[in-house]
């Protein structure tokens, strides 16, 4: 494992109200890194990930990204990572071009790289036929794929991916963590939170968060090992069976 | 009939925790009351006005105290030269300037005539007629007192009775107009909107797969803005008995059968809006324009129908609150019973029952 | 810069791919334009008058003639029962009575007075009065009109006295249309930046966009601006097509003012009304909120604004409602520079008034807009 940390949090928490979403994390991820984010639903993994992209302010604790403070520099930190939200976040009455020259313009690309990456990737994912389509009329494995292929486009040094697997189906979804590792050996860090156990296994560390705090943090091996368990999904049964809050 | 009701309290429940779309709903209404009670009338009163007076003698002084009396003029200036008025005119100051001639007494004590100009901003051309009416009937006033010999042979006096609104106020216009635009408002443009928004979301195919008929469903989600409607009726007649003093002279019962049958013949309009369109925008967009426009220019209490071109007159005959303003306002003000408004109900209720055919028959190939 | 070309191409390809967007954007304010102007005169002609005539003389048939011939009144019925009467003003049919009396002439004669009664349908008062007044008017005139038959007069007693001629500037055609299509137009534009710089803004948090929008290097001013520059366009466009495509083509009108001041007002003004969108839509969290909200204001902006009323006959409160109203300030404007050619000295004040509303209203809505929840 490289040494150089990417992400690096120190009690990190988020409150809304009285409520505590998260509860003082800490850990560290390091460049080129698969690092998976579980939880069950309500944990507060997408409360921690939208305070690491900069879309909300920490109520206390630090961070840095790439380098830069989340609560001063989120500007910078915005330049040098790239999001894929739950909700499908392309543009659906834009076309499958349009959108990539949409994306990789606000990052400050030139009409020269738009169109070189934009070629490549369309040629990556296969999606030349569909090219001036609009981006609403394509299957959603297909979108999920392109909006992680967008997400990219103006090669972040970080990715975060939030659910992005989510109502796939498993072949889509297996071409899906190829692009993930494709990024991965290019030296991009990968964030993700998934549902799926078999995707926790695909990781290089998995953290596992309980009622807004991180209960276990370790490789997929390592976690099996300390839980005397086969399998991810066990372990993440043995942790959240102890959880407070229920999932919705 | 359980789930009729558990749909019917969904839909309330969507309805009260958005507390902007109830600013719209109970906001709107209270708000269009008052200000057409208070603010709003056709009436013009303190027109602004300038007054160059080259005569300084007793005659023009006791005009220019007339006009200084009067309700409907406000003297802005008296001037000593005709350079003043345009520039005023052009600032949009003034509305109206009277010059009065020098030697204005001798002038009327000798020759027994005086020439009076008026000079009016007609941009507004009915503004302009009325001033120039009221003005000229306050020089009237003042010539008839000079002369004095009142007593004139063969003195004819018309009598005249205001019928069912002896003080001329404004409420009686535009309540019932104000009740027909807000049962429409509230009923089409809300009902529209909110079933196109579940097939937007995607919780119409939801409810669709539930045991629930489908036509118990789009009842369950008229139902709310039925009730929504008639404590918005509430509201308004409260509002104006009580605030603008405008009495009821009819049955309240019938009034509210006749309004729960507009409501029917929005909802039915609101429901053939929602089944025909597929976003929340384009509900909007057709609530609005085809029909919010057409009520508030067509329903006859804002602009008064017989003065449009004829076409215009008969897209009017198409519009459901036209009957209901007539009806409402015969009942509400006139005191008349049922006899003398089956007319208009039947069209009403032919109305109803086209678009409640139509917009069933729409949703039926839908689901298909 | 570069950025925010991209967020103006990227709203102009949504903008003109949105089928539902298009009708409201062109074809909604052409109709109108052509429909309410036609619509909304409010000009009390056509009072309608029946006859209960119990006297059937010469003077009550000379009475009739004169009502009928003075060009206010139209005669619906002509009988002897005010009951029937009455039946044509309940149903809307007549709006006023006159009933002369039996042994009218005789009467008059004799007692050398007389009553005449008159009822008026007073539902709309306005109308009421004026129907009033010029029956008022209308018998006076009669009532000379015998006095000098019966030589009881001497010359003509209409021409004793003051002289009055009236004079009407700016418009002496006293066509009404020109007084209400620059108004109506200035209601259309501000309805559709309003609404559509809300309603645009509102969808993108509605669908979930905005969300990858805040997560890129892209500044808060750069994305507003992206959102408010096509609107402005689009204001300016449509104000351009229903002034000298409708206005002028159909109505006739031709802007007396300078046209440059009309357009820098015009500008100054659609910076403020996106402002109001845009605050709108960072209240509302759904489509349904947005028009909600949109549409409580800019209906009372619409009434208060002087379109359809007087704001002279307002009281004093309802006048400062009105004030506060940025809608109020241009539809002044238009028409003191379209109707009667007013410079720019005559109209800086509300040039200074519509752009303190821009600076306040983008301001607020600035603050509001967080770029971090």
């Amino acid at each position: 494992m490289e040494a150089e940390k990417v992400i690096q949090t120190v009690d990190l928490s988020k409150h809304f109200g009285d409520f505590i979403a998260c509860n003082a994390i800490s850990f560290e991820v390091f460049k080129g890194e698969i690092f998976g984010f579980l939880g069950a639903n309500g944990a507060g993994k997408t409360t921690a990930m939208k305070m690491l992209c900069g879309l909300s302010a920490p109520s206390s604790g630090k961070a840095t990204i790439a380098g830069f403070d989340i609560y001063k520099q989120t500007e910078a930190i915005k330049k040098r990572i790239g999001y894929m939200s739950q909700k499908f976040s392309l543009y659906e009455d834009l076309s499958v071009l349009e959108n990539i020259e949409f994306f990789g313009g606000i990052y400050g690309l030139s009409q020269q790289e738009i169109k070189q990456r934009g070629q490549q990737l369309i040629d990556q994912l296969g999606l030349a036929d569909v090219a001036k389509n609009m981006v609403g009329s394509l299957p959603l494995g297909w979108k999920q794929k392109l909006a992680f292929s967008v997400a990219s486009l103006h090669d972040p040094e970080i990715i975060f991916l939030d659910e992005p697997t989510g109502g796939v189906d498993p072949v889509t979804r297996r071409q899906f963590w190829d692009l993930i590792y494709a990024a991965s050996v290019r030296g991009i860090t990968v964030f993700v939170t998934t549902h799926y156990m078999d995707e926790a296994e695909y990781c290089h560390r998995v953290s596992i968060m309980v009622d807004g705090e991180i209960k276990a943090l370790d490789t997929p091996e390592n976690l099996k090992k300390q839980f005397q368990v086969d399998s991810m999904e066990d372990v993440f049964f043995e942790l959240a069976r102890g959880a407070q809050r229920l999932g919705d | 009939m359980n789930q009729f009701i558990t749909f019917i309290k969904k839909e309330f429940y969507h309805v009260f925790r958005d507390g902007k779309t109830l600013l719209m709903l109970f906001g709107l209404p209270i708000v269009q009351i008052v200000l057409f009670g208070f603010a709003l009338s056709n009436e013009i009163k303190n027109a602004k006005m300038m007054i160059l007076d080259q005569a300084k003698d007793a005659s023009s002084q006791q005009i220019i105290e007339r006009f200084a009396a009067s309700p409907y003029f406000q003297i802005e200036k008296t001037i000593n030269h005709e350079a003043a008025i345009e520039p005023s005119f052009l600032k949009g100051n003034i509305k109206m300037a009277l010059i009065l001639p020098a030697n204005l007494d001798q002038d009327l004590n000798h020759t027994g005539t005086a020439a009076v100009q008026l000079l009016l901003d007609a941009s507004d051309p009915n503004a302009a007629n009325t001033l120039n009416g009221y003005a000229s009937s306050i020089l009237n006033s003042f010539q008839q007192e000079r002369m004095l010999n009142s007593k004139l042979p063969l003195q004819l006096t018309p009598q005249i009775r205001m019928l069912y609104n002896p003080e001329l106020k404004g409420a009686p216009t535009f309540v019932p107009g104000v009740m027909a635009l807000v049962l429409m408002l509230v009923c089409v443009l809300m009902t529209s909107i909110s079933i196109v928004k579940e097939k937007e979301l995607g919780t119409m195919e939801i409810l669709l797969v539930s045991p629930v008929n489908p036509f118990l469903l789009i009842i369950a989600k008229a139902v709310p803005y039925l009730g929504l409607s008639l404590i918005n009726l509430a509201i308004i007649l409260t509002l104006s008995v009580t605030l603008l003093d405008m009495p009821i002279h009819g049955s309240l019962l019938l009034l509210i059968a006749e309004s729960t049958l507009l409501i029917i013949t929005a909802l039915s309009l609101g429901l053939l809006i929602s089944n025909v369109t597929n976003s929340q925008q384009a509900a909007m967009l057709i609530a609005i324009l085809a029909m919010m426009i057409p009520t508030l220019l067509f329903t006859g209490f804002m602009f008064p129908i017989e003065n449009m071109p004829l076409p215009l007159q008969w897209i009017s005959n198409l519009i459901p609150a036209k009957w209901y303003y007539i009806i409402a306002k015969s009942i509400m003000i006139k005191g008349l019973g049922f006899a003398a408004i089956w007319k208009e109900t039947l069209i009403l209720l032919g109305m109803t029952v086209f678009l409640l055919f139509l917009s069933f028959k729409k949703f039926k190939t839908r689901l298909e | 810069m570069r950025t925010l070309i991209f967020l103006l191409k990227k709203e102009f390809k949504q903008i003109f791919r949105n089928k539902a967007l298009l009708p409201i954007i062109f074809i909604a304010p052409i109709m109108q334009l052509i429909i309410l102007p036609l619509a909304a005169d409010f000009e009390i002609k056509n009072i309608n008058i029946s006859f209960v005539d119990h006297d059937r003389s010469s003077f009550s048939q000379q009475l009739y003639q004169k009502i009928v011939g003075s060009g206010y009144f139209k005669a619906i019925s002509y009988g002897s029962s005010y009951q029937d009467a009455m039946q044509h003003i309940e149903k809307e049919e007549s709006d006023i009575i006159l009933e002369i009396p039996e042994g009218f002439e005789r009467q008059l004669i004799r007692e050398n007075k007389q009553d005449l009664f008159v009822a008026i349908n007073a539902i709309n008062g306005v109308k009421a009065g004026l129907g009033g007044s010029y029956l008022n008017q209308i018998i006076a005139n009669y009532n000379q009109d015998i006095r000098a038959e019966w030589g009881l007069i001497k010359g003509n007693p209409q021409q004793a006295g003051l002289q009055v001629s009236s004079y009407f500037w700016f418009n002496p055609h006293m066509n009404y249309q020109v007084f209400m299509v620059p108004a109506i137009l200035v209601l259309l534009v501000t309805m559709i930046s309003t609404y559509m710089c809300a309603l645009n803004i509102v969808k993108e948090k509605e669908i979930g966009t905005i969300e990858q929008i805040n997560v890129t290097p892209i500044k808060k001013y750069q994305f507003i601006l992206g959102k408010l520059i096509p609107f402005w366009l689009i204001g300016i466009f449509i104000f351009t097509i229903g002034l000298f495509g409708i206005g002028y083509l159909i109505y006739g009108i031709v802007p007396l003012g300078n046209l440059l001041t009309l357009y820098a007002y015009l500008s100054l003004y659609l910076i403020a009304m996106l402002g109001l969108g845009l605050l709108i839509s960072t209240v509302s969290n759904t489509q349904q909120q947005a028009m909600s909200v949109a549409f409580f204001f800019i209906m009372i902006f619409m009434l208060m604004s002087g379109l359809f009323t007087s704001i002279d006959s307002m009281p004093n409160w309802a006048k400062a409602i009105a004030y506060c109203s940025p809608v109020t300030y241009f539809i002044d404007v238009i028409r003191m520079l379209v109707l009667k050619g007013s410079t720019f000295n005559d109209i800086k004040v509300h040039f200074a008034i519509t752009a303190g509303f821009a600076v306040l209203l983008n301001v607020w809505a600035l603050y509001k807009y967080k770029k971090t929840s």
